[in-house]
């Protein structure tokens, strides 16, 4: 730096940390040497969150957010506006993009055990990001005023009517009229255009700081902190700027080339990214034929309604959606295993993993189907694996005796049988009940008699001390 | 002043007093905002009753009107499908409609005034999707006795063409018949407006 750089930089240092945050988020920032893969994933959040913003904010420019006037507004910024189509494709592109990266983001906490002791608050940060995320996704699904737009609101709002006693008022409240209307738009505008995205960032920034301070985990999910050289820095460490820096721009270019693709190519994706339905303006007599949520929430649509009402209230399949969510903010209390990464955890884990996983996708797809016969029937069994795999991890947080895994096992199918029974249902039903039975049966069996025969599946492998490759 | 000069206790009480004031005050505070969002004036004052010649209403057809926004359905009912009604009462989870919501001159086995005409506001109680009106009979995919009545496609839902819903569905109670009555010589139904009968 020459000295009138240098001196500039000393007169900002004295009125603001400009050097000393440059040097603790980028330059002195170390980070495992060991990135593979998954770690292009929170980076790229960042670089959706920037774009969601700011092509946001040159859809507010000409879109209206009026009942009468929003489905025309759109149409124009999509025909008449210079690059509207452009602007607008990038930003329900973005929409998904944006879960589809915090998918993968959190798939890989899962799998290195990042949400572990001491990153706990990283996690819940995270999670709460991954709310607020939703709430702005289903805010912003309004706005356009389409058939699903309509619907859809319409739907999730009701499920707040299902709180017992105040439900109904809260659900007229949020609305603001007896049904999704003016006013509904106009405040659902509100909260997707300042105030959720106020949150979001807010949450970010606090991601970030909680992460920085602890400093990241990674793919062996052994603490670098532990082996440092005589200046301090991490042996396994190297600085973020400009190694990560670098390497996450490649991502980013990866990156684009998919986004890119598909927004020239098929911004509605066949239906996942944008809903046919959804390009007919709302109409408030007639639902269309299958309303089915945007991909990212659909496993938890499925959950929903694959509870059946109890004492005529529909309240505890809002509340098994709810819980499917609240859940994974425990998941550091749930999973108490010493070690961090699915590489050294044992088989069984991984089995369980590979269950969870499966479930969510079967969900998943389940959600985007009419809920009938079989299939709800598949859902209500896929909700079950869902829940039971946090039940596993807490199981699988220590080696445990053969009698408690099959004691666990018992109890596991005990309630699954006792559920059915309090399901009940016609002949067809109950023979439906019994075969699908076998789905719950058998992952619970496998999870459960496999360690209990066979120790060593119970049994992690050693951490190394330092970081491999 | 030094260390010892100071009345911690005092101070304490202070300090927890103005916590507590303020505290009520921010709290007062909220409920302008909160308030904003329940219906306004307008939305309140929306809600004129619709009327609907039924005259012209053949057998078996139904009339879809919007009354408060939401969709009401007018359907005529054949003298089978009156008669289907009785066969199904063992399929549905609430019979008498005790649970349900209607004026009280439709808490009958018709759940309608006269019980050739349903007047039904067309939202499912599960989570408020405007179901579709099946009347064909016999094996219908998503069920394989199907006697005419509505179904949502959204969750499943059933319902018989009193409105009633089947047991074992998402939906917790039969939908909603709106107050109506009769006028001009009945051939005319006023949704919205009962003369102060229910």
């Amino acid at each position: 730096m020459t000295t009138k750089t240098q001196a500039f930089m000393n007169w900002v240092d004295a009125r603001f940390p400009m050097t000393k945050m440059w040097e603790d988020h980028m330059a002195k920032y170390y980070a495992p040497k060991n990135f593979n893969f998954w770690y292009f994933f929170g980076s790229l959040a960042l670089l959706l969150l920037v774009l969601q913003i700011v092509t946001g904010i040159f859809l507010t420019m000409n879109y209206k957010p009026d009942a009468d006037l929003a489905f025309a507004s759109v149409e124009y910024i999509m025909r008449d506006v210079d690059f509207g189509w452009l602007i607008r494709y990038m930003h329900s592109t973005g929409a998904s993009a944006f879960f589809v990266v915090v998918y993968l983001h959190m798939y890989r906490g899962l799998m290195y055990g990042s949400f572990k002791q001491p990153r706990e608050l990283i996690w819940l940060f995270g999670m709460l990001i991954y709310l607020a995320l939703m709430a702005e996704a289903f805010l912003g699904y309004l706005l356009p005023w389409g058939q699903m737009s309509y619907w859809g609101a319409q739907v999730i709002v009701n499920l707040f009517a299902a709180v017992p006693w105040v439900g109904e008022e809260l659900s007229v409240w949020i609305r603001g009229d007896y049904v999704v209307s003016d006013a509904t738009l106009n405040r659902f505008f509100a909260f997707h255009v300042i105030a959720v995205p106020f949150i979001l960032v807010g949450l970010v920034v606090a991601h970030i700081i909680a992460l920085h301070e602890v400093g990241s985990n990674n793919p062996d999910g052994v603490e670098i902190k532990k082996t440092k050289n005589a200046d301090g820095v991490p042996l396994d460490g190297i600085p973020f700027h400009p190694y990560y820096s670098v390497k996450d721009i490649v991502g980013v270019v990866v990156f684009l080339i998919f986004f890119s693709a598909v927004i020239f190519f098929a911004p509605e994706l066949g239906g996942w990214f944008l809903e046919k339905d959804n390009f007919v303006p709302a109409n408030p007599l007639k639902t269309p034929e299958h309303i089915v949520p945007l991909w990212y929430f659909t496993p938890f649509y499925a959950i929903l309604r694959a509870i059946p009402p109890i004492w005529e209230s529909q309240f505890p399949g809002v509340i098994a959606m709810g819980m499917a969510i609240v859940f994974l903010f425990f998941l550091p209390w749930l999973d108490r295993h010493p070690v961090r990464s699915m590489r050294y955890r044992e088989p069984i884990f991984k089995i369980n993993m590979f269950i969870f996983i499966v479930s969510f996708i079967v969900l998943g797809w389940l959600g985007t189907q009419p809920s009938t016969g079989v299939l709800s029937e598949l859902a209500y069994r896929f909700t079950e694996l869902y829940f039971a795999f946090f039940i596993f991890l807490w199981i699988f947080s220590r080696e445990r005796s053969a009698k408690y895994y099959i004691t666990s096992l018992i109890v596991m199918l005990s309630i699954v049988i006792l559920l059915d029974v309090l399901r009940g249902g016609d002949a067809d039903k109950v023979a439906m009940m019994m075969k699908t039975f076998l789905i719950p049966g058998i992952c619970f069996s496998i999870l459960l008699v496999v360690p209990a025969r066979f120790k060593s599946w119970a049994q992690a492998k050693p951490v190394p001390e330092r970081v491999t490759s | 002043m030094s260390e010892q000069d100071v009345d911690k206790s005092r101070r304490r009480f202070l300090t927890a007093a103005t916590t507590v004031v303020g505290a009520i005050g921010a709290t007062a505070a909220v409920v302008p905002f909160v308030g904003s969002m329940m219906p306004s004036a307008r939305a309140l004052s929306a809600g004129a009753p619709v009327e609907v010649d039924i005259s012209k209403l053949e057998p078996g057809r139904r009339l879809v009107l919007e009354w408060r926004k939401q969709p009401v359905w007018v359907l005529h009912r054949t003298k089978q499908n009156l008669d289907d009604l009785a066969k199904l009462e063992s399929k549905l989870a609430d019979v008498e409609s005790n649970s349900s919501k209607q004026p009280s001159y439709a808490k009958n086995k018709y759940r309608a005034i006269k019980p050739e005409y349903l007047v039904v506001i067309g939202i499912c109680t599960h989570l408020g999707c405007s179901p579709q009106y099946r009347p064909e009979v016999g094996n219908v995919g998503f069920d394989s006795g199907w006697l005419g009545g509505f179904f949502c496609a959204c969750h499943g839902s059933k319902f018989d063409l009193a409105g009633r819903v089947y047991s074992g569905v998402p939906a917790p109670t039969n939908l909603v018949i709106p107050p109506y009555m009769y006028t001009k010589n009945d051939k005319v139904i006023l949704i919205g407006e009962d003369g102060g009968v229910a």
